[in-house]
């Protein structure tokens, strides 16, 4: 079995929404566009059909590559496609940026129709549970009635739950990787200094630096690095790059030295340039928000009642920022609830990142389980 | 599969192989809720699926198992069984089993104890060490190798072999009540001197007053 073969070429797509979308905060959200891309091809009766729902700094480009890009590489294109995991020979895949992401669906950096510039900080606060919302009206868009598996790793394994829990009917199987059933207060604490780089950079403005033709770089490299520290692990730090210096001799000074700096500053850069800092603000507070027990005075058993659907947990050993105890805790409020669940713990060196590497293991889980999946419905 | 993973590795132990797989049906009724512990490649819970429609879920340590209990369509749970059951709620299961791992653990007694803190009932299979063939194998001067126990003394997991009557002077001691038993050797049940006769034995037992 070739383990290499990419999807190849693929396209996005764009959907339109003139519907409007009443967030969890009592914001209303007009219209509003959502940009996709599909894998695979639908089987008759609209029942091959996964979605895949990103993390923190995801988007829609899940797996090919662009006609006009062939070195834009989909982020999960080592789990999807011909032959891998997710097999798109078996099942349509959906991908999609989500509401207030910056790759293309309507976002703070969006323009707002009604005022003629971008929403900023108008922007709704937005939740896991508005993104379901959302995704649901694509699902919808596409004809897909229910969802063969919903799968998502960290903050995209939170949205796969959530949708066991508005959907109950619509979503068979769900896959939550590297994920946890809420935020703990350490957890927060990693994403409210991540925001306040971000909020308190000159350059940022209240959100509205559009405006002033500014980007508040510093803040968002510096919420990026400090993130990049929690997904990796100790070990992997420590193979990576030691101690190891930049140069020869210590220098004295507060230039790069150690070959980390290099490392982190060059992440931090990258996704500077390339990303919206109202979007990452968004997004950790999105993370923050989850707790679908916070219905049900706190009790997370209450909360999946409701679920109608099968479990796959998986977590890495090594992975301290959605740490396997906070996955065991999603396990043991399914068991409760007499749910089909399975949990496999990965022995991976790569900390939170895991989940997006190839890992024998790991992969074999998975595609033992989706082998299953889609041996349920038809071709 | 991986390219490193050999196929052959994700079939299922036939059921035939395993008498102490029958032996355990026969106890447990249609749609009753069934904890496997150590439950390897997930056979016997699929068997049991099969035969029982039970509503079943695996605890295995073993990365490859995992993977095979996946494959055969069971619910498992990766945990080391020497740390307890702490996934698990009080008499949330009509039924534990233990079948063919007793012997190899290390917590012994805890183990059994967090059987019956979940299980309405425990369940456990083990080689009889009293079986004739061991007993030659020992007075010969030879840790016994069989079918039953397949390692020899420098590889073996068991570390905790018993005879039945040590496994029911433990039960004696420890308020564990035995409901019933099964002694086999291959297909063949052992009614007459089963400590002597018997190379497997399963019980089936419950918290005792």
């Amino acid at each position: 079995m070739n383990t290499t073969n990419s999807i190849g070429i693929v396209r996005a797509q764009r959907a339109q929404f003139d519907t409007p979308l009443v967030f969890r905060s009592g914001a209303v959200l007009p219209r509003y566009e959502l940009v996709y891309e599909t894998y695979g091809k639908l089987n008759a009766d609209k029942s091959n059909a996964i979605l895949i729902c990103h993390a923190l700094s995801g988007h829609h480009h899940v797996a090919g590559v662009y006609a006009d890009q062939p070195k834009n590489v989909g982020w999960w294109d080592n789990m999807v496609g011909p032959g891998k995991p997710i097999d798109t020979d078996k099942f349509f895949v959906v991908g999609l940026n989500n509401l207030g992401g910056c790759s293309g669906s309507t976002g703070p950096s969006s323009l707002d129709p009604a005022i003629g510039k971008p929403y900023g900080a108008s922007f709704p606060m937005i939740t896991v549970e508005d993104w379901v919302e959302s995704q649901a009206r694509l699902a919808d868009r596409l004809g897909i009635k229910q969802f063969a598996a919903v799968i998502g790793g960290s903050l995209g394994g939170m949205q796969a739950l959530q949708w066991s829990l508005a959907y109950p009917e619509r979503v068979r199987h769900v896959l939550a990787i590297a994920s946890a059933p809420r935020l703990t207060a350490q957890n927060i604490a990693f994403n409210d200094v991540a925001r306040n780089a971000i909020l308190t950079d000159p350059d940022f403005h209240g959100g509205n630096y559009y405006q002033h033709n500014v980007v508040p770089t510093r803040g968002l490299r510096l919420a990026r690095m400090l993130g990049h520290i929690t997904y990796l692990s100790d070990d992997a730090m420590a193979d990576k790059f030691g101690r190891e210096l930049r140069s020869e001799q210590l220098n004295y000074g507060y230039d790069v030295e150690f070959q980390i700096e290099s490392y982190l500053r060059y992440q931090g850069d990258k996704f500077a340039g390339l990303f919206d800092a109202n979007t990452y603000l968004l997004m950790t507070k999105a993370l923050d928000y989850f707790d679908p027990a916070h219905d049900f005075g706190g009790d997370m058993n209450k909360a999946f009642a409701r679920s109608k659907s099968d479990y796959l947990v998986v977590s890495f050993t090594t992975d301290w920022r959605f740490s396997p105890q906070r996955s065991r805790e999603i396990v043991q409020t399914l068991l409760h609830n007499r749910r089909n669940v399975s949990y496999a713990e990965i022995t991976s060196t790569h900390g939170h990142d895991s989940f997006l590497m190839e890992h024998p293991h790991y992969f074999d889980v998975m595609r033992a389980y989706l082998d299953n999946v889609a041996s349920e419905v038809s071709r | 599969m991986s390219k490193d993973m050999n196929m052959g590795q994700y079939l299922v132990s036939s059921a035939e192989e395993r008498p102490d797989f029958a032996a355990i049906a026969a106890w447990i009724p249609h749609g009753a809720s069934v904890l496997d512990l150590g439950c390897g490649d997930g056979s016997l819970l699929r068997y049991l699926k099969e035969t029982r429609r039970v509503r079943g879920y695996g605890v295995e340590i073993n990365d490859v198992d995992i993977v095979m209990c996946i494959a055969n369509g069971v619910n498992v749970i990766q945990n080391d069984l020497e740390s307890g059951l702490s996934d698990f709620e009080d008499n949330s299961f009509d039924f534990v089993i233990l079948s063919q791992t007793l012997q190899a653990t290390r917590h012994t007694e805890a183990l059994v104890n967090e059987m019956l803190r979940v299980g309405r009932e425990g369940i456990v299979s083990f080689p009889n060490f009293g079986y004739w063939k061991n007993r030659v194998n020992v007075l010969r001067g030879h840790m016994p190798v069989s079918d039953e126990l397949p390692y020899q003394w420098y590889d073996t997991p068991n570390v905790h072999l018993c005879t039945l009557h040590d496994f029911e002077m433990f039960c004696g001691r420890h308020r564990v009540s035995i409901l019933d038993r099964r002694v086999m050797t291959g297909k063949f049940e052992m009614k007459l001197l089963p400590n002597l006769l018997g190379s497997t034995a399963v019980y089936r037992f419950q918290r005792g007053i």
